[in-house]
């Protein structure tokens, strides 16, 4: 009897020594390598002012500068926003931002891996550290902004949700599908404001729910679904996909607000910063005039706001722990943000500006002063 | 003699050291997520489970609205996957038992035709299959207001199978879709067709082994006594070839209960999809991703079981523990 009292007591004082030893090993490893990090990521420490809010899980920066490349989250293939070409070439207004992201700390647009991600995958990709950025039409809202442990860089593209139908079936408006079937992709706010709108109005819908946009689309198309809903430039974009658009309609009602841009982790400010401001910089070059083609004369410009923006004028380089050339990297190899418009969404969708217009224009497109 | 010569002693050290190993290792790999969870400000914990799911959910056995918590969604994917799993074991069995008698047939093109079943269905992967039924039932078939009524009362369409129902009235076209009778979805359809057709191909086979397994000599001697064809079958092969036939089988119920979750990529709502939802939904992917580990453990457990009891009443009494 007593014997088994000392054996228990063995057994339990050696396994919770271990169990200490083991975990205190485990904290103390983890310890030097955020340490470390620290002294790294401060960028040529000269100046007081040079950041020193990197957090102890930062250090995105550091990894993009080893690795020579930044993981970018794209879509598995929607025109106009992230696409591979038969090449595995990406195109697209989400993909110019990780690219331009890419110009301003690598100085090189193409240095960037792509990983296609469904909208099921997304955010998971994104908290594993899987990729450094999502850029895959993806809608700000408060409890992805939040509770999944992501912020939301800024918006790229003012959207909002729409239905297709086919034009065969004399449907003119969202109201009159009372009773439809819709086809929807699941984990996205499409689902969660489609039964928003059929509930508010007091009308009944079956939901399909395929998480594969082609499955979804091939049954959409195969008339399994009276209806197909997503955000509208989505929907566009499927649509001009088509053997024949023409048989597609796309309803005029918008039923939701989906501001997309690109997400980053809680945790690494540096980094939401860099991604920030490459998306200020495309927007400022629009409204001064300074396009990749022209970048490099307007280096010599007078205007001082243009001189900063360009990094004549140093100093916003070094905010941001990048080189003064940044933004004029990212203009030139990219372009700013009304060429990556044209040439993606409406070269490819025949979308126009409408509210993603400059804000000098009758837009929403607004970045705040870059100095 | 100290304590640690004393072989049951020191057993029991060993038994107690690998659990405490184990549960350690455990504890330690929760509060390593639990903390980095907690560092990268993502939420955990099972709150949730009560809060508005806000999707719709297109078939459920039970009442359900968007305005529902994630609990009654989730509840509705698990009826869901238990009404897939036990329609698909059912049909399965039905079709393997047909398939392999089907095999030892003396009519020769018979025993072909089931020869031919069998390796195609057990060497297309199952996914494919439910692609197939899918892409059959929703382009096969035409649109809901050009239905085929091949009897009065059954309309085949795009949007599946809908029949008068005693209590569910008659099915009639009310704007987009069938209102009334009972309904059989197309998601629902080219899964059950699909899963079923697969594991049916290795019931088949099991069933035919079983046969075969019964020693020629106690047929003889059946047969020898005066017992007619049928009256072999049902006393002397059946009793003996289930012994053989209900372990493999029990494996291939398990197979067929994990691969409904499949379903998710042909859009019926199973645990599996409304549990992905709700991990997207909410971001609690731990916590969405355990509860599907657990509803599938019970699953296959619950089938086990009653295999196992199921096997212990068809064993000889001898061989009975
Ligand atoms: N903006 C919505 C929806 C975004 C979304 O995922 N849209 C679909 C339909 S256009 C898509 O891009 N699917 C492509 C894919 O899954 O790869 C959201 O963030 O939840």
């Amino acid at each position: 009897m007593s014997r088994n009292v000392i054996v228990w007591a063995v057994v339990i004082i050696v396994s919770a020594v271990g169990g200490a030893l083991i975990q205190g090993q485990i904290d103390q490893k983890s310890a030097p390598v955020a340490a470390k990090s620290e002294p790294k990521s401060a960028p040529a420490a000269t100046t007081p002012a040079a950041p020193a809010q990197t957090a102890a899980t930062g250090g995105t920066l550091d990894a993009v500068r080893q690795r020579g490349s930044v993981l970018c989250g794209v879509n598995t293939g929607l025109a106009g926003f992230g696409i591979a070409d038969s090449q595995g070439k990406w195109t697209g207004l989400d993909v110019d931002i990780c690219r331009g992201v890419a110009a301003a700390v690598l100085g090189d647009a193409e240095k960037v891996k792509y990983t296609p991600l469904t909208t099921q995958q997304r955010f998971t990709a994104l908290q594993s550290k899987e990729i450094d950025i999502l850029s895959r039409n993806t809608t700000w809202t408060l409890g992805r902004d939040t509770s999944l442990g992501l912020n939301f860089v800024g918006i790229t593209f003012f959207d909002g949700q729409g239905f297709m139908v086919r034009t065969a079936s004399k449907v003119t408006n969202a109201k009159s599908l009372n009773g439809a079937t819709v086809c929807v992709q699941p984990g996205t706010t499409t689902e969660l404001n489609l039964a928003d709108f059929f509930r508010s109005n007091n009308m009944k819908f079956q939901p399909v729910v395929i998480e594969s946009l082609q499955e979804l689309t091939g049954a959409f198309v195969a008339g399994r679904c009276d209806a197909m809903t997503t955000d509208i430039s989505g929907l566009v974009s499927i649509r001009a996909t088509q053997a024949k658009p023409d048989d597609f309609l796309v309803l005029p009602d918008v039923i939701s607000k989906e501001p997309l841009g690109p997400v980053v982790r809680h945790g690494d400010d540096q980094w939401f910063d860099i991604v920030k401001w490459t998306i200020f910089a495309m927007i400022e070059a629009e409204e001064k005039g300074i396009t990749s083609a022209n970048v490099e004369q307007m280096k010599s410009s007078e205007d001082p706001a243009i001189k900063r923006l360009l990094g004549v004028t140093a100093g916003n380089g070094e905010a941001l722990g990048l080189k003064e050339d940044w933004a004029a990297n990212v203009i030139k190899l990219v372009g700013n943000y009304g060429e990556s418009y044209d040439r993606n969404i409406k070269a490819q969708l025949g979308l126009e500006r409408g509210i993603n217009n400059l804000w000098t224009k009758g837009g929403l497109v607004y970045a705040p002063p870059v100095r | 003699m100290a304590f640690w010569n004393d072989r049951h002693t020191r057993g029991v050290l060993y038994q107690v050291a690998a659990l405490g190993g184990v549960i350690l290792v455990g504890g330690i790999l929760v509060s390593n997520t639990m903390d980095n969870l907690a560092r990268q400000n993502i939420a955990t914990g099972f709150r949730f489970l009560t809060r508005e799911a806000g999707f719709g959910i297109s078939e459920h056995l039970v009442d359900y609205s968007p305005a529902d918590t994630y609990l009654r969604a989730l509840y509705v994917g698990l009826l869901n996957t238990l009404r897939i799993a036990l329609s698909g074991i059912a049909l399965a069995t039905l079709l393997g038992i047909v398939v392999g008698f089907a095999r030892l047939s003396s009519n020769w093109l018979v025993a072909r035709l089931a020869s031919v079943y069998v390796e195609v269905t057990r060497n297309v992967p199952v996914l494919l299959h439910l692609f197939f039924w899918y892409a059959v039932v929703t382009q096969a078939f035409p649109s809901p207001g050009a239905a085929l009524e091949p009897i009065t009362g059954f309309f085949l369409s795009n949007r599946g199978v809908a029949i008068s129902w005693p209590g569910l009235g008659v099915p009639t076209l009310d704007g987009f879709n069938f209102r009334g009778g009972a309904v059989l979805s197309p998601e629902l359809s080219a899964l059950l067709i699909g899963i079923a057709i697969y594991t049916s191909g290795f019931i088949a086979e099991t069933v035919r082994g079983g046969i075969l397994s019964v020693p020629k000599g106690q047929l003889e001697a059946a047969r020898s006594m005066g017992l007619t064809g049928w009256q072999v079958l049902r006393f002397v092969t059946m009793p003996l070839a289930l012994r053989a036939i209900v372990p493999g089988t029990t494996n291939q119920y398990l197979n067929l209960a994990k691969n409904s979750a499949l379903a998710v990529a042909i859009g019926y709502p199973d645990f599996v999809s409304v549990a992905n939802t709700t991990i997207n939904q909410t971001g609690q992917a731990i916590e969405g991703v355990a509860m599907i580990m657990a509803a599938y453990l019970t699953l296959s457990l619950l089938i086990s079981a009653f295999m196992n009891w199921y096997n212990r009443h068809v064993a000889l009494i001898g061989e009975r523990s």
